[in-house]
This record gives structure tokens, sequence and C-alpha cells, in this order.
């Protein structure tokens, strides 16, 4: 078991035949991802990487039944491209697209939400199940297969604890990268969640960073919905204060969303958190024995 | 992208959010001319900076006579100003904003951010105007009127009814007050704005609303498609190191420490600096090569590193995904060919092709490079190297 994607998953790919998409479909078919083909408007009949190409979402799920869609759209135009995407039927949207428009994000997950379909991102490496399947662009060698789920904001900071965690001897069950932008598709309570469910999960690890007060919210549901051990760092604890022109960022938040902030709040939670980011993998092994 | 105030305003009137009537001024005798235009004899100078708190700080200046105007915007522009919101070193007033002075009756607050919880933009209004604001959400937060805007159905009266009972208005303000708030509402939307803030907005004399203060930030991702605002950037309210960085796609901040940071990705360049802090040293700086480490922005890295004289070591931290090490440890190298490094840069370089590109460094056999094992060797080997123990 795991959770969201698995080896039956069968994923298309918008922004199949750019350069990007183009790569990164490679690199996921040579992981052993289903692919079963791709969407570029104008491109449709043709076939790119073996695979079909289809004009528009409908067609593409229509032909092959995909149920997941890996999206690299460029910015200005990735919130239509997830809003297509919930039209035609897909579960799970990931999207890798870096620098989209925080309005443009805020209508596409509220259609998104409406349609039911669960999204992952924009601005993050994705998603990977190991050695089943991966949906994204991270190297997919350092994950091995485990018992431990990982949940992070941040890309590099990802693998550093897949690889501290497989150092170890231990692996990974499922990755998700969230990503850091403002409007977030699932975010660290409903993947806690998942994981809590799954039963091949046997640790949680969790990575955040300063800003904003998911990491709060998290250690929140974690007190009161979490079973199993999880395993915290938070980056950015020697960040400068940042300078500022208002104050109504603060307000809304409650808080400046500091790291110690947020470690003080995970700890209070039954956290094992950890202040080296290199302390993550060690920190794992303990909590599993 | 931050803006001024006064450029604020102009987009605050482009909507019919009512402010003062004022102009900009670079100089004292700009500054009088602006202010006789204006006409009247009450008038505030403002210094211009990206950062809230000036008027505590001696930045908001009441003139009684053109003379006084004058006077004062020679006396600011060239000040530097420290306020709680620009950090200790201050910044440098380069203009000034002379503006009406208003006939205040009442201050109060009024805001819009995203709630990133909520995923939808919040108007927040408070009766504590010009006060000090944070102060007050943490201590007495119901004095704080908050309503979410669902963009799908816009800004509606129900909204606005909620923040003008919640301000205690009478029947006439309230009308006077749902024009300003809807007016704003469409502002920030329009926009791509962050966070607008108006701190105070005032009632006059005559039951008026207007914006004395107007704080606006935007969403970067989103000024491709408002070019008039791209245009209101002010470089000079910008670090030129920081500047010189994002043209070859770095992200860089400089900090107070002596251990140099390039590292790829801006998560595991936060825990870098951490693990230096942790293993007893001070970061230099924060610097995010991105994905694309090759030997040109790598050279660049170096170069703005080494721009700064504190600097007595350098720790690059890259896990290659996608870039394999390899072809990193061969751009270190070639960087190290095109800028002069003279101190020591540990490196770490883990992920895919790790092992050969160990074995490039190795084979390089070049005295300041020292190769690292993972990610906590090598913040002890740059920390040891900064203090001269390598
Ligand atoms: N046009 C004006 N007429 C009269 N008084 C004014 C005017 N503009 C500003 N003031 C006074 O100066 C004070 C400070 O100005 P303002 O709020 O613009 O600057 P600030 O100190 O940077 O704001 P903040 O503390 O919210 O960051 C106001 O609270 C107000 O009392
Ligand atoms: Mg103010």
């Amino acid at each position: 078991m795991s959770i969201l994607v698995n080896k039956d998953t069968k994923v298309i790919v918008q922004g199949f035949t750019g350069k990007e998409g183009t790569f990164h479909a490679q690199q996921c078919m040579d992981y052993g991802t289903n692919i079963v083909g791709g969407v570029t408007p104008n491109k449709g009949g043709m076939t790119h990487l073996g695979k079909p190409v289809f004009n528009t979402v409908e067609e593409a799920v229509k032909a092959t039944g995909a149920n997941v869609s890996l999206i690299f759209v460029p910015p200005a135009f990735v919130a239509d491209a997830v809003m297509e995407a919930a039209d035609a039927g897909i579960d799970l949207a990931v999207i890798i697209t870096e620098g989209a428009p925080v309005r443009d994000m805020m209508y596409a997950k509220m259609y998104a939400t409406k349609k039911g379909m669960k999204t992952i991102g924009p601005n993050c490496p994705g998603v990977i199940t190991a050695e089943e399947c991966k949906i994204g662009i991270m190297p997919g060698f350092i994950f091995k297969k485990g018992n431990v789920g990982l949940i992070s904001k941040s890309g590099t900071l990802t693998y550093e604890a897949a690889n501290q965690v497989c150092n170890e001897g231990l692996g990974i069950t499922t990755a998700v990268g969230i990503g850091g932008d403002p409007i977030i598709g699932l975010s660290y309570k409903e993947l806690l969640q998942m994981f809590e469910d799954d039963p091949e999960t046997e640790a949680i690890v969790m990575i955040g960073e300063i800003g904003g007060d998911l990491e709060i919210q998290a250690a929140k549901f974690i007190k009161e919905n979490i079973k199993k051990p999880v395993v915290a760092f938070i980056a950015g604890q020697t960040a400068p204060k940042g300078k500022r022109m208002g104050h109504a960022g603060a307000i809304i938040s409650g808080g400046s969303g500091t790291a110690a902030e947020k470690m003080a709040a995970l700890e209070e939670a039954g956290v094992k958190v950890v202040k080296s980011p290199a302390e993550i993998g060690k920190a794992v092994r303990e909590v599993l024995s | 992208m931050n803006i001024h105030e006064y450029q604020a305003k102009e987009i605050f009137r482009k909507y019919g959010v009512p402010t003062p009537r004022g102009g900009v001024a670079f100089s004292g005798p700009e500054a009088r001319k602006v202010a006789e235009e204006l006409g009247g004899d009450l008038w505030v100078v403002k210094a211009q900076i990206h950062a809230g708190g000036r008027g505590k700080a001696g930045g908001v200046k009441l003139a009684r006579s053109l003379d006084e105007v004058e006077k004062f915007a020679e006396e600011l522009i060239g000040t530097t100003l420290v306020t709680h919101q620009t950090g200790p070193e201050g910044k440098e007033v380069k203009k000034v904003y002379i503006e009406e002075g208003a006939d205040i009756k009442s201050e109060y607050y009024l805001g819009m951010v995203l709630d990133r919880a909520l995923e939808m933009p919040v108007m927040m209004a408070s009766t504590e105007g010009g006060m000090e604001i944070e102060e007050v959400a943490a201590k007495t937060p119901e004095k704080i009127i908050k309503v979410a805007i669902d963009p799908t159905i816009g800004f509606q009266g129900f909204h606005a009814r909620k923040l003008a009972f919640g301000l205690g208005l009478g029947k006439d303000e309230q009308k006077e007050f749902i024009k300003f708030a809807s007016a704003l509402y469409n502002v920030y939307m329009d926009n791509d704005a962050e966070m607008i803030e108006i701190n105070p907005l005032i009632k006059t004399g005559d039951g008026k609303f207007l914006a004395l203060d107007a704080k606006m930030g935007f969403d970067d991702n989103a000024l491709y498609r408002h070019p008039d605002i791209s245009d209101m950037r002010d470089l000079d309210e910008e670090e030129p190191t920081e500047i010189e960085a994002k043209k070859y796609g770095l992200s860089y901040i400089k900090l107070d420490g002596d251990v140099g940071c390039m590292v790829n990705g801006a998560g595991l360049a936060m825990a870098t600096m951490d693990i230096i802090k942790h293993e007893g040293g001070e970061p230099a700086n924060f610097l995010d090569v991105g994905g694309g480490a090759n030997p040109d922005t790598v050279a660049k890295g170096f170069e703005i590193i080494l721009s700064d004289p504190n600097v007595k070591s350098i720790f690059v931290n890259i896990f290659g995904g996608i870039v394999r090490c390899d072809r990193i440890a061969n751009g270190i190298l070639q960087a190290t060919q095109k800028v002069e490094v003279n101190v020591p840069v540990v490196v770490r370089l883990d992920g895919t092709n790790a092992k050969e590109a160990a074995e490039i460094l190795r084979n390089a056999n070049i005295k300041n490079i020292i190769p690292a094992e993972n990610l906590e060797d090598g913040a002890k080997k740059a920390v040891a190297a900064a203090k001269g123990e390598a």
C-alpha cells in the first residue's frame, strides 16, 4: 500500500510536448510510471514518446481512462489547465509549474474542490510512491521502498530527507512535495490523515518552512488525530526577520510564522522535532525502534 | 513587489478610493512648488520609503508654511530613517510626498490580504487606527473585524455592512464607507495585490472617508500582466547585489556572518544556514542557485558571495537530482578558473552521480577545495575553515 498513486495509476501529461514536459515525462516513464498519453492543444493526433497526444483533457480521459494529470503548462495558462483537468473528471492534478499568479490558483483550487479533484502544488516536485510510480521531477533513485511517509514544502529538502531515511536502511512509502506557494492543493493535514490510514506507513516525516501557519495547524491536527510517530524539521530557524511594509499579513496569521513558534507547537503535539537538518534520518530510526 | 505611498494613492484615485491631494518631490524647491500648487495653509511632508512606522521615526512632518514645507523636505531627503520595519540599517529617503493636511475626526484601520487558510481575500477593519495594530490584533483580537470575501461572488453589501457596524458607523457614514470599501476591493482584485493597508483611514470633519496612508504590495508572479505597476518598481529600495543576482536566476540575501553558502533550492538553502549556525558558525548569506547549477551561475554565485569582505569560507551544498553531480563538479572547477576564489570552499555534492563528482574534485586536486561526505560533515568543515581551523 501507499497513498495517492501506485503502479496502477494512469497518468496523462498536460504540456506533454514542451521541453520540460517531454524531459520529465520520459524520466517518469523510465521509472515505471504508467503514462498513457498527453495533452497539447492543436497537436492532437500526434504520437509523442510513443504515446498519443490529445487536444483536450476530456478526449484524453475518454480514450485512455487516465485518472491523474501531471501539469507542466507555463504559469500564465496553468490555472486554465487545472480547471480543464477538473472539468474532465481527473481525480488528482499534480502541478509542477513555478510562478503561477496567486489569484489564478485561488480560482483554480475553488473549481477543483467543487469538482472533487485533488491537487498537489503548484511549484512543487510532485508525488512519488517508491519503486512504483513517480509523478513529478524528483530524482527517483533515492526513494527506496519502505515504511516512512514524507510530506515537504521544499523540493531539494525532500530529496535530502528521503536520502537520509534510506541511508539509515529504511525506506519511503510515498513522498509528497506540497509546494510553498500561498495557495496550495493537498496540505499537511490531509496527507497526515492519509498516511495515518495507510497500513504500510509506520512513521511520518514532515518538513516545514518559516512563513504562514500551516505547520501550526498541522501540529493541532497531529495532537488530536495522528497516532503514528511524526518527525519534523522546520527550515529557516536562522533566517533574518524579513523587512516588511505593512502589518496585514501578521494580523491575519495571528503570529509571525517563525521557525521557533512552529517547532514549539509541533513539540507540544508530541512530534519529534530535530534542530539540525542532518538529524532527520537518525530521528526516524529512533522513533521506529 | 512593494510600491511607495504616493504610487499606491495614484492607483487609489483611479478606482475612486478617496485620498488627500498631493504630489511627489525630489528636492526642497520642488516640494515648495508642489505645496504651492496644492494651495491651502497646512501640508504634510512624508518620507517615501518602503517601510511603515515612518511617523514615529520622524519621517512625517506637519508644515504650516511654504518655508516649512521646503525646510522639512530638505531635511528628510538624504537622511536614513530607521523604523521598526526597516531593520537596524534603515532606509535612505530619496523623495518626499507633499500632501494637503487633513481634518482628522476619527482614525481607523482598513486592510486587505489573502487568508491562506481560507484561500480567499480578507478585508479587515478596526477602530484602533493609527495605533500599534499588530499589538491590537494580539491582545484584543475582537477589536479587529474581518470579512472573508469569496471572489466568485465578489464584494457584497453584507460584507461592507458587517465592517461598518463593527466600526460603529452611523447610517449616513455607512453609505460613504461602503463606497470606499467596495472601491478598495476592486483595487485589490484588479491589480493582483498581495496586501493593501490603510492606516489610518480617517473620517473628516465633514463626514468623508479618506485614505491618509497607503501601503501596497503585489504578487510578483502576476506582474507580467500589469506593465503599469511593474514600471513603479523602485530599484533604490532593493539591495544592488540582490538585483544583480536576480539577473542570473540566483536568489541572494546578504547576512552578517562569515560562512558563505551556495545551495540549490530555497528550503535546502535555509536548512544549510540553520546547520551552519547549529555547528557554531554564522552564515554570511542565503543563496539559492535554483535548478540550473551550471558553470556560469556557479561562477556568478562565487563572485557575489566573495563581494562580501566578511566571507572566510564557502559551503557549496548541492543535492543533484535532475542536474547530475558530475556536471556540477565540473561547473565548480570551471568557475574557480573564472573567478579567483581565495577562501576555502567546502563542497558537498549528493544525489545523481555523487561518486563520480567526488572523484572529479579529488583528481583536480585544487588546494582551496575541500570535499565533504554529507550535510553535517560539510557544515562542520565550512565552520572550521571560517575559524581558520581547516
Ligand atoms: N495628510 C495628512 N494630514 C494630516 N495628518 C496626516 C496626514 N498624513 C499623515 N498624517 C498623520 O501622520 C501619521 C503617520 O503617517 P502614516 O500613517 O502615513 O505613516 P506611517 O507612520 O508609516 O504609518 P504606519 O505606522 O501605519 O506604518 C498618521 O497617523 C496621521 O496622524
Ligand atoms: Mg500609517
